[in-house]
Protein backbone atom coordinates (compact mmCIF):
# COMPACT_ATOMS: atom_id res chain seq x y z
CA UNK A 1 0.00 0.00 0.00
CA UNK A 2 2.65 2.27 0.82
CA UNK A 3 5.28 1.33 -1.37
CA UNK A 4 6.82 3.98 -3.09
CA UNK A 5 5.67 6.64 -0.61
CA UNK A 6 9.30 7.28 1.33
CA UNK A 7 10.46 7.39 -2.32
CA UNK A 8 8.05 9.93 -3.59
CA UNK A 9 8.04 11.96 -0.25
CA UNK A 10 12.22 12.19 -0.98
CA UNK A 11 12.42 12.83 -4.31
CA UNK A 12 9.74 15.41 -4.06
CA UNK A 13 11.64 16.78 -1.52
CA UNK A 14 14.50 17.14 -3.37
CA UNK A 15 12.46 18.44 -6.69
CA UNK A 16 11.19 21.51 -3.80
CA UNK A 17 14.34 22.75 -3.28
CA UNK A 18 15.44 22.63 -6.48
CA UNK A 19 12.90 25.13 -7.36
CA UNK A 20 14.68 28.83 -6.62
CA UNK A 21 11.49 30.79 -6.17
CA UNK A 22 10.29 27.58 -4.06
CA UNK A 23 12.21 27.14 -1.52
CA UNK A 24 13.20 30.97 -0.93
CA UNK A 25 8.71 31.90 -1.03
CA UNK A 26 7.67 29.11 1.05
CA UNK A 27 10.98 29.81 3.89
CA UNK A 28 12.59 32.76 3.90
CA UNK A 29 9.76 34.91 3.42
CA UNK A 30 8.25 34.11 6.57
CA UNK A 31 11.52 34.04 8.68
CA UNK A 32 12.11 37.57 7.60
CA UNK A 33 8.07 38.71 8.31
CA UNK A 34 8.60 37.12 11.82
CA UNK A 35 12.21 38.83 11.67
CA UNK A 36 10.27 42.42 10.89
CA UNK A 37 7.31 42.10 13.11
CA UNK A 38 8.78 40.58 16.23
CA UNK A 39 10.89 43.87 16.25
CA UNK A 40 7.51 46.18 15.96
CA UNK A 41 5.60 44.06 18.80
CA UNK A 42 8.70 44.57 20.88
CA UNK A 43 8.75 48.10 20.39
CA UNK A 44 4.86 49.02 21.00
CA UNK A 45 4.12 50.52 24.42
CA UNK A 46 2.54 48.40 26.69
CA UNK A 47 -0.92 47.01 25.46
CA UNK A 48 -4.10 48.78 27.60
CA UNK A 49 -7.01 45.79 26.98
CA UNK A 50 -6.63 41.98 27.61
CA UNK A 51 -6.52 41.19 23.66
CA UNK A 52 -3.82 43.43 22.78
CA UNK A 53 -1.92 42.20 25.80
CA UNK A 54 -2.58 38.69 24.05
CA UNK A 55 -2.24 39.32 20.74
CA UNK A 56 1.65 40.63 21.68
CA UNK A 57 2.29 37.80 24.20
CA UNK A 58 1.35 34.99 21.08
CA UNK A 59 0.05 36.89 18.71
CA UNK A 60 2.97 37.25 16.02
CA UNK A 61 4.59 33.67 16.87
CA UNK A 62 1.13 32.10 16.36
CA UNK A 63 0.06 34.65 13.39
CA UNK A 64 3.59 34.10 11.62
CA UNK A 65 3.23 29.95 11.93
CA UNK A 66 -0.41 30.19 10.65
CA UNK A 67 0.85 32.13 7.70
CA UNK A 68 3.64 29.25 7.35
CA UNK A 69 0.82 26.07 6.86
CA UNK A 70 -1.06 28.52 5.11
CA UNK A 71 1.57 28.86 2.25
CA UNK A 72 2.87 25.19 2.44
CA UNK A 73 -0.57 24.50 1.64
CA UNK A 74 -1.32 27.55 -1.17
CA UNK A 75 2.42 25.54 -2.42
CA UNK A 76 0.51 22.48 -1.82
CA UNK A 77 -2.96 23.34 -4.25
CA UNK A 78 -0.18 25.05 -6.79
CA UNK A 79 2.13 21.84 -6.74
CA UNK A 80 -0.90 19.89 -7.46
CA UNK A 81 -2.15 21.30 -10.32
CA UNK A 82 0.47 21.67 -12.09
CA UNK A 83 1.49 18.10 -11.70
CA UNK A 84 -2.18 17.90 -13.07
CA UNK A 85 -1.75 20.18 -15.72
CA UNK A 86 1.60 18.65 -17.35
CA UNK A 87 0.11 14.83 -17.18
CA UNK A 88 2.23 13.93 -14.38
CA UNK A 89 -0.08 12.90 -11.64
CA UNK A 90 -1.08 11.01 -14.59
CA UNK A 91 1.84 9.07 -15.31
CA UNK A 92 2.11 8.51 -11.42
CA UNK A 93 -1.31 6.70 -11.52
CA UNK A 94 -0.15 4.68 -15.02
CA UNK A 95 1.60 2.95 -12.40
CA UNK A 96 1.08 0.29 -9.09
CA UNK A 97 0.91 3.85 -7.12
CA UNK A 98 -1.73 4.44 -4.86
CA UNK A 99 -3.49 7.83 -5.65
CA UNK A 100 -3.71 8.40 -1.53
CA UNK A 101 0.07 7.23 -1.56
CA UNK A 102 0.93 10.27 -4.48
CA UNK A 103 -1.28 12.71 -2.62
CA UNK A 104 0.23 11.99 1.15
CA UNK A 105 3.91 12.49 -0.11
CA UNK A 106 3.00 15.71 -1.32
CA UNK A 107 1.46 16.64 2.33
CA UNK A 108 4.43 15.11 3.86
CA UNK A 109 6.41 17.12 1.76
CA UNK A 110 4.48 19.84 2.88
CA UNK A 111 4.99 18.76 6.73
CA UNK A 112 8.56 18.58 6.91
CA UNK A 113 8.63 22.10 5.01
CA UNK A 114 7.02 23.68 7.42
CA UNK A 115 8.70 22.15 10.65
CA UNK A 116 11.70 23.59 9.02
CA UNK A 117 10.36 26.87 8.34
CA UNK A 118 9.30 26.84 11.27
CA UNK A 119 12.68 25.95 13.32
CA UNK A 120 14.55 28.74 11.26
CA UNK A 121 12.26 31.18 12.15
CA UNK A 122 12.84 30.71 15.80
CA UNK A 123 16.35 30.10 15.28
CA UNK A 124 16.72 33.82 13.44
CA UNK A 125 14.04 35.84 15.65
CA UNK A 126 14.96 34.54 19.09
CA UNK A 127 15.81 37.34 19.98
CA UNK A 128 12.68 39.51 18.87
CA UNK A 129 10.49 37.37 21.54
CA UNK A 130 9.06 38.79 24.56
CA UNK A 131 11.56 38.45 27.34
CA UNK A 132 10.05 35.83 29.61
CA UNK A 133 8.78 33.62 27.42
CA UNK A 134 9.62 29.99 27.18
CA UNK A 135 7.76 28.38 24.72
CA UNK A 136 7.54 24.91 24.65
CA UNK A 137 8.80 24.57 21.01
CA UNK A 138 8.79 20.83 20.13
CA UNK A 139 5.33 20.97 21.05
CA UNK A 140 4.10 24.04 19.78
CA UNK A 141 6.09 22.22 16.15
CA UNK A 142 3.62 19.75 16.70
CA UNK A 143 0.32 21.66 17.01
CA UNK A 144 1.69 23.37 13.85
CA UNK A 145 1.90 19.58 12.05
CA UNK A 146 -1.21 19.16 12.99
CA UNK A 147 -2.40 22.61 11.73
CA UNK A 148 -0.93 22.46 8.14
CA UNK A 149 -2.04 18.53 7.80
CA UNK A 150 -5.55 19.93 8.88
CA UNK A 151 -5.95 22.51 6.08
CA UNK A 152 -3.95 20.76 3.70
CA UNK A 153 -7.48 19.16 3.42
CA UNK A 154 -9.02 22.22 2.11
CA UNK A 155 -5.99 22.78 -0.11
CA UNK A 156 -6.96 19.07 -2.36
CA UNK A 157 -10.17 20.61 -2.80
CA UNK A 158 -9.19 24.26 -4.11
CA UNK A 159 -7.10 21.98 -5.94
CA UNK A 160 -10.30 20.06 -7.24
CA UNK A 161 -11.83 23.25 -8.24
CA UNK A 162 -8.94 25.36 -9.71
CA UNK A 163 -9.18 25.48 -13.68
CA UNK A 164 -5.74 25.81 -14.52
CA UNK A 165 -2.36 26.18 -12.19
CA UNK A 166 -1.75 29.67 -13.42
CA UNK A 167 -5.05 30.25 -11.15
CA UNK A 168 -3.96 28.32 -8.24
CA UNK A 169 -2.01 29.91 -6.39
CA UNK A 170 -4.37 33.89 -6.29
CA UNK A 171 -7.66 30.94 -6.31
CA UNK A 172 -6.34 29.97 -2.98
CA UNK A 173 -5.21 33.12 -1.51
CA UNK A 174 -8.17 34.12 -2.04
CA UNK A 175 -9.86 31.66 -0.28
CA UNK A 176 -7.68 30.44 2.07
CA UNK A 177 -6.49 34.40 4.30
CA UNK A 178 -10.03 35.96 4.47
CA UNK A 179 -10.30 32.72 6.51
CA UNK A 180 -7.50 33.68 8.60
CA UNK A 181 -9.56 37.20 10.04
CA UNK A 182 -11.99 35.29 11.52
CA UNK A 183 -9.77 32.68 13.55
CA UNK A 184 -9.59 35.12 16.77
CA UNK A 185 -6.25 35.59 16.05
CA UNK A 186 -7.28 39.81 15.80
CA UNK A 187 -10.44 40.10 17.03
CA UNK A 188 -11.44 37.29 20.24
CA UNK A 189 -14.20 35.43 18.85
CA UNK A 190 -16.77 36.18 21.57
CA UNK A 191 -16.25 39.90 20.61
CA UNK A 192 -17.80 38.84 17.27
CA UNK A 193 -21.57 39.35 15.84
CA UNK A 194 -23.35 36.18 16.43
CA UNK A 195 -23.71 35.48 12.60
CA UNK A 196 -19.65 35.62 11.98
CA UNK A 197 -19.35 33.72 15.39
CA UNK A 198 -21.13 31.18 13.61
CA UNK A 199 -18.83 31.11 10.36
CA UNK A 200 -15.48 31.36 12.67
CA UNK A 201 -16.63 27.97 14.47
CA UNK A 202 -17.25 26.80 10.83
CA UNK A 203 -13.83 27.26 9.93
CA UNK A 204 -10.28 25.00 10.96
CA UNK A 205 -8.50 28.15 11.54
CA UNK A 206 -10.84 28.70 14.59
CA UNK A 207 -9.14 25.54 16.34
CA UNK A 208 -5.95 25.83 15.29
CA UNK A 209 -5.52 29.59 16.56
CA UNK A 210 -6.40 28.13 19.69
CA UNK A 211 -4.47 25.34 19.97
CA UNK A 212 -1.55 27.31 19.15
CA UNK A 213 -2.10 29.59 21.43
CA UNK A 214 -2.74 27.63 24.04
CA UNK A 215 0.08 25.71 23.73
CA UNK A 216 2.41 28.95 23.20
CA UNK A 217 1.46 30.10 26.43
CA UNK A 218 1.96 26.60 28.09
CA UNK A 219 -1.01 24.59 28.55
CA UNK A 220 -1.14 20.78 27.89
CA UNK A 221 -2.12 18.83 25.41
CA UNK A 222 -5.35 17.64 27.43
CA UNK A 223 -6.86 21.21 27.27
CA UNK A 224 -6.87 21.19 23.67
CA UNK A 225 -7.82 17.65 22.72
CA UNK A 226 -11.17 18.98 21.46
CA UNK A 227 -9.24 21.95 19.18
CA UNK A 228 -6.97 18.69 18.17
CA UNK A 229 -10.35 16.79 17.22
CA UNK A 230 -12.25 19.42 15.72
CA UNK A 231 -8.65 19.33 13.34
CA UNK A 232 -9.05 15.97 12.05
CA UNK A 233 -12.76 16.11 11.96
CA UNK A 234 -12.10 19.00 9.40
CA UNK A 235 -9.44 16.63 7.60
CA UNK A 236 -11.65 14.17 7.46
CA UNK A 237 -14.43 16.24 5.94
CA UNK A 238 -12.48 17.85 3.18
CA UNK A 239 -10.56 14.80 1.82
CA UNK A 240 -14.23 12.81 1.62
CA UNK A 241 -15.39 15.53 0.00
CA UNK A 242 -12.28 16.22 -2.18
CA UNK A 243 -11.54 12.18 -2.58
CA UNK A 244 -15.57 13.10 -4.98
CA UNK A 245 -14.46 15.91 -6.65
CA UNK A 246 -11.03 15.58 -7.19
CA UNK A 247 -9.57 15.04 -11.42
CA UNK A 248 -6.59 13.22 -12.21
CA UNK A 249 -6.00 14.76 -15.55
CA UNK B 1 -1.28 -17.52 -31.16
CA UNK B 2 -2.61 -16.35 -27.30
CA UNK B 3 -4.56 -13.58 -27.56
CA UNK B 4 -3.17 -10.79 -24.54
CA UNK B 5 -5.54 -8.44 -25.03
CA UNK B 6 -9.57 -8.95 -25.81
CA UNK B 7 -11.83 -5.70 -26.66
CA UNK B 8 -15.31 -6.11 -27.06
CA UNK B 9 -17.68 -3.42 -28.06
CA UNK B 10 -16.43 -0.98 -25.63
CA UNK B 11 -18.02 2.74 -26.03
CA UNK B 12 -17.25 5.61 -24.12
CA UNK B 13 -19.16 9.05 -24.23
CA UNK B 14 -17.88 12.74 -22.80
CA UNK B 15 -20.69 14.51 -22.62
CA UNK B 16 -22.02 14.01 -26.11
CA UNK B 17 -19.25 13.68 -27.81
CA UNK B 18 -18.81 9.92 -28.54
CA UNK B 19 -15.35 9.03 -28.37
CA UNK B 20 -15.16 5.50 -28.96
CA UNK B 21 -18.17 3.75 -30.49
CA UNK B 22 -18.34 -0.50 -30.60
CA UNK B 23 -14.67 -0.73 -30.78
CA UNK B 24 -14.06 -4.57 -30.65
CA UNK B 25 -10.00 -6.14 -31.28
CA UNK B 26 -7.59 -8.36 -30.25
CA UNK B 27 -3.91 -7.90 -29.91
CA UNK B 28 -2.23 -11.30 -29.96
CA UNK B 29 0.88 -12.30 -27.80
CA UNK B 30 4.46 -10.91 -29.72
CA UNK B 31 2.69 -8.84 -32.34
CA UNK B 32 2.94 -5.09 -32.74
CA UNK B 33 -0.90 -3.84 -32.99
CA UNK B 34 -1.20 -0.49 -33.77
CA UNK B 35 -4.31 1.88 -33.92
CA UNK B 36 -4.40 4.17 -36.62
CA UNK B 37 -6.53 7.44 -37.28
CA UNK B 38 -5.84 10.74 -37.08
CA UNK B 39 -6.13 13.00 -33.89
CA UNK B 40 -9.57 12.83 -32.42
CA UNK B 41 -10.37 9.52 -33.22
CA UNK B 42 -10.27 8.13 -30.13
CA UNK B 43 -7.28 6.23 -29.92
CA UNK B 44 -6.56 7.47 -26.78
CA UNK B 45 -9.05 6.83 -25.31
CA UNK B 46 -9.13 3.50 -26.55
CA UNK B 47 -5.78 2.67 -25.29
CA UNK B 48 -6.60 4.41 -21.82
CA UNK B 49 -9.42 1.77 -21.17
CA UNK B 50 -7.69 -1.03 -21.98
CA UNK B 51 -4.73 0.08 -19.57
CA UNK B 52 -7.31 0.63 -16.66
CA UNK B 53 -7.00 4.67 -16.71
CA UNK B 54 -10.41 4.97 -17.80
CA UNK B 55 -13.73 3.28 -17.70
CA UNK B 56 -15.16 2.54 -20.74
CA UNK B 57 -19.54 3.31 -20.87
CA UNK B 58 -20.00 -0.22 -22.08
CA UNK B 59 -18.50 -3.57 -23.49
CA UNK B 60 -15.98 -5.43 -22.02
CA UNK B 61 -12.35 -5.55 -21.84
CA UNK B 62 -9.65 -8.06 -20.74
CA UNK B 63 -5.53 -7.59 -20.71
CA UNK B 64 -3.65 -10.69 -19.65
CA UNK B 65 -6.88 -12.12 -18.36
CA UNK B 66 -7.29 -9.07 -16.02
CA UNK B 67 -10.52 -6.52 -15.96
CA UNK B 68 -8.28 -3.39 -16.29
CA UNK B 69 -10.79 -1.25 -14.17
CA UNK B 70 -11.24 -3.39 -11.26
CA UNK B 71 -7.60 -5.21 -11.02
CA UNK B 72 -5.94 -2.04 -12.04
CA UNK B 73 -3.02 -2.38 -9.43
CA UNK B 74 -2.46 -5.91 -10.76
CA UNK B 75 -2.44 -5.04 -14.03
CA UNK B 76 -0.43 -2.19 -13.91
CA UNK B 77 2.50 -4.58 -12.21
CA UNK B 78 2.31 -6.36 -15.43
CA UNK B 79 2.23 -3.69 -18.32
CA UNK B 80 4.50 -0.75 -18.63
CA UNK B 81 2.81 2.41 -20.22
CA UNK B 82 4.06 5.37 -22.28
CA UNK B 83 1.16 8.31 -21.93
CA UNK B 84 0.58 10.77 -24.97
CA UNK B 85 2.13 14.33 -24.15
CA UNK B 86 3.02 12.93 -20.30
CA UNK B 87 5.42 14.94 -18.46
CA UNK B 88 7.14 14.65 -15.35
CA UNK B 89 8.87 17.55 -12.25
CA UNK B 90 10.81 19.54 -14.08
CA UNK B 91 13.71 19.34 -11.63
CA UNK B 92 13.67 15.41 -11.40
CA UNK B 93 16.73 13.91 -12.30
CA UNK B 94 16.79 10.61 -14.92
CA UNK B 95 17.94 8.29 -12.53
CA UNK B 96 15.69 9.61 -9.76
CA UNK B 97 13.00 8.85 -11.86
CA UNK B 98 14.48 5.36 -13.05
CA UNK B 99 15.11 4.82 -8.99
CA UNK B 100 11.41 6.21 -8.37
CA UNK B 101 9.81 3.73 -10.99
CA UNK B 102 11.92 0.76 -10.07
CA UNK B 103 10.71 0.84 -6.50
CA UNK B 104 6.62 0.89 -7.26
CA UNK B 105 7.04 -2.50 -9.00
CA UNK B 106 6.92 -5.85 -7.18
CA UNK B 107 9.24 -7.39 -9.61
CA UNK B 108 12.61 -6.43 -9.39
CA UNK B 109 14.26 -7.65 -12.34
CA UNK B 110 15.78 -4.86 -14.62
CA UNK B 111 18.64 -2.78 -13.61
CA UNK B 112 17.50 0.37 -14.02
CA UNK B 113 21.54 2.03 -15.54
CA UNK B 114 21.81 -0.95 -18.20
CA UNK B 115 18.79 0.25 -19.43
CA UNK B 116 19.67 3.78 -19.57
CA UNK B 117 23.06 2.50 -20.96
CA UNK B 118 20.68 0.59 -23.65
CA UNK B 119 18.52 3.62 -24.36
CA UNK B 120 21.78 5.81 -25.00
CA UNK B 121 20.89 7.84 -21.62
CA UNK B 122 23.53 7.34 -19.45
CA UNK B 123 25.46 10.31 -19.93
CA UNK B 124 22.38 11.59 -19.12
CA UNK B 125 21.38 10.51 -15.60
CA UNK B 126 22.39 13.17 -13.57
CA UNK B 127 20.06 15.62 -15.87
CA UNK B 128 16.92 17.47 -14.86
CA UNK B 129 13.57 15.99 -17.02
CA UNK B 130 13.50 19.65 -18.30
CA UNK B 131 16.48 20.03 -19.69
CA UNK B 132 16.19 16.89 -21.90
CA UNK B 133 15.45 17.24 -25.14
CA UNK B 134 12.08 15.48 -26.75
CA UNK B 135 13.90 12.49 -28.04
CA UNK B 136 15.57 12.17 -24.51
CA UNK B 137 12.27 12.25 -23.16
CA UNK B 138 10.78 10.27 -24.85
CA UNK B 139 13.48 7.68 -24.35
CA UNK B 140 13.15 8.17 -20.50
CA UNK B 141 9.09 7.12 -20.95
CA UNK B 142 10.40 4.12 -22.95
CA UNK B 143 12.73 3.46 -20.10
CA UNK B 144 10.15 3.84 -17.25
CA UNK B 145 7.88 1.52 -19.42
CA UNK B 146 10.46 -1.04 -19.44
CA UNK B 147 11.51 -0.71 -15.83
CA UNK B 148 9.35 -3.63 -14.23
CA UNK B 149 9.77 -5.95 -17.55
CA UNK B 150 6.51 -5.83 -18.59
CA UNK B 151 4.80 -8.13 -20.34
CA UNK B 152 2.54 -5.58 -22.48
CA UNK B 153 3.65 -2.20 -23.21
CA UNK B 154 1.43 0.74 -24.47
CA UNK B 155 3.04 3.40 -26.07
CA UNK B 156 0.73 6.26 -27.21
CA UNK B 157 2.30 8.76 -30.32
CA UNK B 158 5.64 7.61 -29.47
CA UNK B 159 7.14 9.28 -32.57
CA UNK B 160 5.42 12.59 -32.42
CA UNK B 161 7.38 16.06 -32.13
CA UNK B 162 10.84 13.90 -32.94
CA UNK B 163 12.99 14.26 -36.21
CA UNK B 164 13.63 11.22 -38.69
CA UNK B 165 16.58 10.30 -37.13
CA UNK B 166 15.08 9.95 -33.14
CA UNK B 167 11.87 8.39 -34.57
CA UNK B 168 14.08 5.79 -36.55
CA UNK B 169 16.38 5.27 -33.40
CA UNK B 170 12.91 4.30 -31.32
CA UNK B 171 11.34 2.08 -34.39
CA UNK B 172 14.22 -0.22 -33.82
CA UNK B 173 14.09 -0.04 -30.01
CA UNK B 174 9.97 -1.51 -30.33
CA UNK B 175 11.35 -3.95 -32.81
CA UNK B 176 13.75 -4.71 -29.96
CA UNK B 177 10.82 -4.81 -27.55
CA UNK B 178 9.05 -7.21 -29.76
CA UNK B 179 12.23 -9.87 -30.19
CA UNK B 180 12.46 -9.72 -26.65
CA UNK B 181 8.99 -11.62 -26.77
CA UNK B 182 6.99 -8.66 -25.35
CA UNK B 183 3.87 -7.66 -26.76
CA UNK B 184 3.34 -4.31 -28.03
CA UNK B 185 0.18 -1.92 -28.66
CA UNK B 186 0.60 1.48 -29.98
CA UNK B 187 -1.39 4.29 -31.72
CA UNK B 188 0.43 6.59 -34.17
CA UNK B 189 -1.15 9.17 -36.69
CA UNK B 190 1.95 8.65 -39.00
CA UNK B 191 1.06 5.79 -41.73
CA UNK B 192 5.06 5.39 -42.64
CA UNK B 193 5.08 4.25 -38.41
CA UNK B 194 2.15 1.71 -38.46
CA UNK B 195 3.12 0.17 -41.99
CA UNK B 196 7.20 0.17 -40.75
CA UNK B 197 6.55 -1.56 -37.37
CA UNK B 198 3.64 -3.29 -37.04
CA UNK B 199 2.39 -6.73 -37.55
CA UNK B 200 -1.18 -6.07 -37.17
CA UNK B 201 -3.18 -2.41 -37.39
CA UNK B 202 -6.73 -1.34 -36.54
CA UNK B 203 -7.63 1.55 -38.44
CA UNK B 204 -10.21 3.81 -36.05
CA UNK B 205 -11.97 7.02 -37.03
CA UNK B 206 -14.65 8.71 -35.21
CA UNK B 207 -14.34 5.91 -32.57
CA UNK B 208 -14.99 3.14 -35.07
CA UNK B 209 -12.72 0.65 -36.23
CA UNK B 210 -13.42 0.34 -39.95
CA UNK B 211 -11.23 -2.64 -40.66
CA UNK B 212 -7.90 -4.84 -39.00
CA UNK B 213 -5.54 -6.66 -40.65
CA UNK B 214 -1.88 -6.63 -41.67
CA UNK B 215 -0.48 -3.93 -43.22
CA UNK B 216 0.16 -5.67 -46.56
CA UNK B 217 -3.16 -7.19 -46.63
CA UNK B 218 -4.92 -4.16 -45.91
CA UNK B 219 -3.41 -2.44 -48.88
CA UNK B 220 -4.23 -5.71 -51.26
CA UNK B 221 -7.79 -5.93 -49.75
CA UNK B 222 -8.40 -1.91 -50.22
CA UNK B 223 -6.24 -0.79 -53.01
CA UNK B 224 -5.74 -3.46 -55.87
CA UNK B 225 -4.59 -0.71 -58.24
CA UNK B 226 -0.87 -0.64 -59.45
CA UNK B 227 0.31 1.72 -61.63
CA UNK B 228 3.40 1.73 -63.81
CA UNK B 229 5.31 4.52 -65.23
CA UNK B 230 7.47 4.27 -67.88
CA UNK B 231 9.73 6.42 -70.58
CA UNK B 232 9.82 5.16 -74.12
CA UNK B 233 10.06 6.20 -78.05
CA UNK B 234 8.61 2.63 -79.20
CA UNK B 235 5.70 3.77 -81.76
CA UNK B 236 3.72 0.14 -81.08
CA UNK B 237 4.40 0.64 -77.12
CA UNK B 238 0.96 2.16 -76.83
CA UNK B 239 -1.36 -0.49 -79.01
CA UNK B 240 1.31 -3.33 -76.75
CA UNK B 241 0.47 -1.70 -73.25
CA UNK B 242 -3.56 -2.12 -73.72
CA UNK B 243 -3.55 -5.59 -75.11
CA UNK B 244 -2.28 -6.21 -71.89
CA UNK B 245 -4.58 -8.27 -70.24
CA UNK B 246 -5.12 -6.39 -66.62
CA UNK B 247 -4.59 -3.38 -67.91
CA UNK B 248 -6.92 -0.65 -67.17
CA UNK B 249 -5.91 2.36 -68.59
CA UNK B 250 -2.86 3.85 -70.54
CA UNK B 251 -2.35 7.58 -70.54
CA UNK B 252 0.39 8.87 -72.83
CA UNK B 253 2.19 12.07 -72.30
CA UNK B 254 5.04 12.79 -75.16
CA UNK B 255 7.46 9.35 -74.35
CA UNK B 256 5.97 8.96 -70.55
CA UNK B 257 3.22 6.02 -70.14
CA UNK B 258 1.33 5.63 -67.16
CA UNK B 259 -0.29 2.52 -67.24
CA UNK B 260 -3.03 1.32 -64.48
CA UNK B 261 -4.39 -1.86 -63.30
CA UNK B 262 -4.91 -4.13 -60.93
CA UNK B 263 -3.71 -7.08 -59.13
CA UNK B 264 -0.36 -8.09 -58.00
CA UNK B 265 0.51 -9.52 -61.21
CA UNK B 266 0.66 -5.96 -63.40
CA UNK B 267 3.90 -5.35 -62.83
CA UNK B 268 5.25 -8.81 -64.03
CA UNK B 269 3.00 -8.74 -66.85
CA UNK B 270 4.32 -5.35 -68.44
CA UNK B 271 7.75 -6.39 -67.98
CA UNK B 272 6.98 -9.29 -69.51
CA UNK B 273 5.18 -7.36 -72.95
CA UNK B 274 8.43 -4.86 -72.87
CA UNK B 275 10.92 -7.92 -73.06
CA UNK B 276 8.90 -9.93 -75.26
CA UNK B 277 8.29 -6.82 -78.00
CA UNK B 278 11.95 -5.51 -77.23
CA UNK B 279 10.66 -2.54 -76.14
CA UNK B 280 13.55 -0.19 -74.97
CA UNK B 281 12.55 1.95 -72.12
CA UNK B 282 14.44 4.98 -70.58
CA UNK B 283 12.40 5.05 -67.47
CA UNK B 284 10.64 2.17 -64.93
CA UNK B 285 8.70 3.11 -62.06
CA UNK B 286 5.75 1.24 -59.73
CA UNK B 287 3.61 3.15 -57.52
CA UNK B 288 2.54 1.24 -55.04
CA UNK B 289 -0.50 2.18 -53.59
CA UNK B 290 0.17 2.21 -48.92
CA UNK B 291 -2.00 2.25 -45.79
CA UNK B 292 -2.42 6.20 -46.83
CA UNK B 293 -4.26 5.37 -49.81
CA UNK B 294 -6.12 2.77 -47.67
CA UNK B 295 -7.54 5.39 -45.32
CA UNK B 296 -8.34 7.94 -47.84
CA UNK B 297 -10.28 5.04 -49.28
CA UNK B 298 -11.75 3.87 -46.28
CA UNK B 299 -12.48 7.08 -45.03
CA UNK B 300 -12.89 9.35 -48.21
CA UNK B 301 -10.08 12.04 -46.60
CA UNK B 302 -6.43 11.80 -45.55
CA UNK B 303 -5.39 11.65 -42.72
CA UNK B 304 -3.75 14.71 -41.96
CA UNK B 305 -6.55 16.75 -42.85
Amino acid sequence: MLRGLWKLTWIEIKVFLREPMGAFGSIVVPVLLFVVLGRFAKNMPTPATLAVSSFSRAGVPVLVSILIAVSAVLSLVTIISIYREGGILKRLRATPLRPQTILTAHVLVKLVLTAATLVLMFLAGRRYLPPGVHAPLFSFTIALLITTWSISSIGFLIASIVPTARFAQPIGAVILYPMIVFSGLFVPIALLPPGLQAVAKALPFTYAVRLLQGIWNGDGWWAHASDVAALAVFFVVFTAVSAKVFRWE
Amino acid sequence: MRPVIEVSAIRKTYGRTVAVDEASFTVNEGEIFGLIGPNGAGKTTTMECVEGLRKPDRGSISVLGLDPFRQVYKLQERIGVQLQQAQLQKRIKVWEAVDLWASLYRKKKVNGERLLEQLGLLDKRGAWFMNLSGGQKQRLFIALALINDPEVVFLDELTTGLDPQARHAIWDLVRNMRDHGKTVFLTTHLMEEAERLCDRVAIIEHGRIIDIDTPERLVARHCPERTVLLDTDNPTAEERFNAIPKVESVVRAGLRFTIRGRGDDLVTDVIHCLSENRIRVTDFRTILPNLEDVFLKLTGHSIRE
